[in-house]
């Protein structure tokens, strides 16, 4: 008999708001957080807009020390620390004692490449024959697994830790692990997240791809458009995103606040077969995908009242919907609420996952739905498959009770996550 | 800058890679550097860094091997400026 298992503590580090209070309000008031970033013109981007976290100098002081601060250059860990540290926080949960392990708990932190900006020094160094100059951090500040050690000594805990990585499904991806880890009853606490860096660096390759929109550079709140027949492409983000599962029993006898249930869900891939490519979706895995997440949580299509998609903006949206459709076995009318946040954080890639986790997460405790942005000409192909009502323009006072959240990524792989409001 | 002022500018070199609460005063030619001031083994290579740009000298391995107290890295410092 596996274990319940619930959320009891969230953080975030997001384009639209740096911590929890923030955040929620930028999504139900749909602040936008994309801007234009002056280094991504003098680069020659052809998309010069971005969602980047504003995080003040003094402000790191909460959370690394003035050693810690010393040749920091790693902005995927600095976001994963600042949201992981939070959501412990928010728990109710603190770091342990110096001679003390919290074997109970671990971290699943995943990320796609960790501190390039950091790796870009060091190459110049050790172009330059300067090796030796390289100094003592450069190892944590750019191994893909740096954030889930940074946090693991930051919080003392002794389950596992570790990072996942898989594309644009990763924070997802690591809300299920960590989900998995609990109900099996390997550990009673899991930190899970993910973090991606900003810069040049890690969007130019998707630039070049040619994928990320032009022609909003002077308007770039308005450049991240999910389901819109006027979407170009998606906006490159950043953030880092996470969340603290815990076994019911655990939080029950911690007497923690419960933002919500993790029912359950599914992982899978599509093989980069029947149409499916390394950028592409196999549409019989998505489809699989989402009905696996409903069967394994014990819940049936009809109960879904509000879906949080991977929706990034790009002429695969339509696509998107008619999967949902196929795979929920609704439409028009029936069909539930959908949202994307990526039109207000763009897409955050690794992090992606993770930050929309949390926002999905929030809207049990706003009773609400969030609304979506950027698509008040939604696609034509869209409103052949569900109602225009379904696609709320305007945050909507309307509770949900069971949310399913997908992520999808580069590599044909998919994640599909279902929320349940809380009830003992 | 006199034998002192280096000394006090070693100190405060050495004194940010200390575990948290210390005082600049611990910090004593006889101390050791990692078993008696607690530095973290990895941040040695940093102090070698910082001492190499605040007296603009170059440190080999050699030197850093045999930099155990804060009067060995005293030490090597006056013998490299001479």
């Amino acid at each position: 008999m596996s274990k319940r298992v619930v959320i009891t503590g969230l953080g975030v580090c997001a384009p639209n708001g740096v911590d929890l209070r923030s955040f929620t309000r930028s999504l139900r008031e749909g602040k936008s957080g994309i801007a234009f970033q002056s280094e991504l013109k003098k680069l020659n981007f052809g998309c010069q807009i971005a969602g980047k976290p504003t995080v003040e100098t003094n402000y790191l002081n909460n959370y690394f020390t003035s050693l810690e601060q010393r040749g920091l250059n790693s902005s995927g860990l600095v976001y994963g620390v600042i949201s992981g540290m939070d959501a412990w926080r928010d728990a109710g949960l603190e770091a342990t004692s110096a001679e003390e392990t919290d074997w109970e708990s671990g971290i699943i932190f995943g990320t796609g490449i960790l501190g390039v900006d950091k790796f870009r020094e060091a190459i110049h160094l050790v172009d330059e024959g300067n090796t030796r100059r390289l100094g003592s951090t450069t190892v944590i500040q750019t191994m893909a697994s740096g954030i889930s050690a940074f946090l693991g000594g930051k919080l003392g805990l002794g389950n596992q830790v570790t990072t996942n990585s898989s594309a644009c499904t990763t924070g997802t991806e690591g809300v299920l692990m960590a989900y998995e880890r609990i109900a099996s009853g390997k550990a009673r606490r899991m930190l899970a997240g993910s973090c991606s860096d900003s810069g040049p660096y890690v969007w130019g390759g998707f630039d070049a791809m040619r994928i990320l929109p032009r022609n909003f550079n002077e308007d770039p709140e308005r450049g991240s458009r999910p389901m819109s027949q006027s979407a170009a492409g998606f906006v490159p983000g950043s953030g880092a995103g996470a969340l603290v599962l815990e076994s019911l029993e655990s939080a029950q006898e911690r007497k923690a606040h419960i933002y919500a249930e993790v029912l359950g869900g599914a992982v899978n891939c599509g093989g980069q077969r029947s149409g499916g490519t390394m950028t592409a979706p196999n549409d019989i895995a998505v489809q699989r995908c989402i009905r696996e997440a409903l069967d394994h949580s014990g819940i049936a299509a009809g109960e879904i009242d509000s879906i949080n998609g991977h929706l990034t903006a790009t002429a695969k949206d339509p696509v998107e919907i008619d999967n949902w459709c196929k795979a929920l076995g609704l439409q028009g009318g029936d069909f539930p609420y959908i949202n994307s946040f990526k039109s207000t954080v763009g897409h955050c890639l690794a992090a992606a996952g993770s930050i929309e986790c949390v926002g999905t997460v929030l809207q049990f405790a706003e009773g609400m739905v969030f609304g979506n942005v950027n698509c008040e000409d939604i696609h034509p192909d869209i409103l052949q498959q569900i109602h225009r009502t379904k696609i709320p323009q305007e945050t909507l006072k309307y509770a949900p009770k069971v949310i399913a959240k997908a992520s999808f990524g580069f590599g044909d792989v998919n994640a599909c996550i279902i929320f349940k409001e809380y009830k003992p | 800058m006199t034998k002192e002022e280096r000394y006090t500018k070693l100190q405060e070199i050495i004194k940010p890679y200390l575990p948290e609460d210390s005082r600049l005063e611990a910090i004593k030619p006889e101390s050791h550097l990692i078993n008696e001031l607690n530095i973290n083994s990895a941040n040695l290579v940093d102090i070698v860094l910082d001492v190499e740009d605040a007296f603009d000298i170059t440190l080999e391995n050699e030197d850093m091997d045999e930099m155990q107290t804060v009067g060995d890295a005293m030490k090597i410092i006056e013998s490299k400026l001479k």
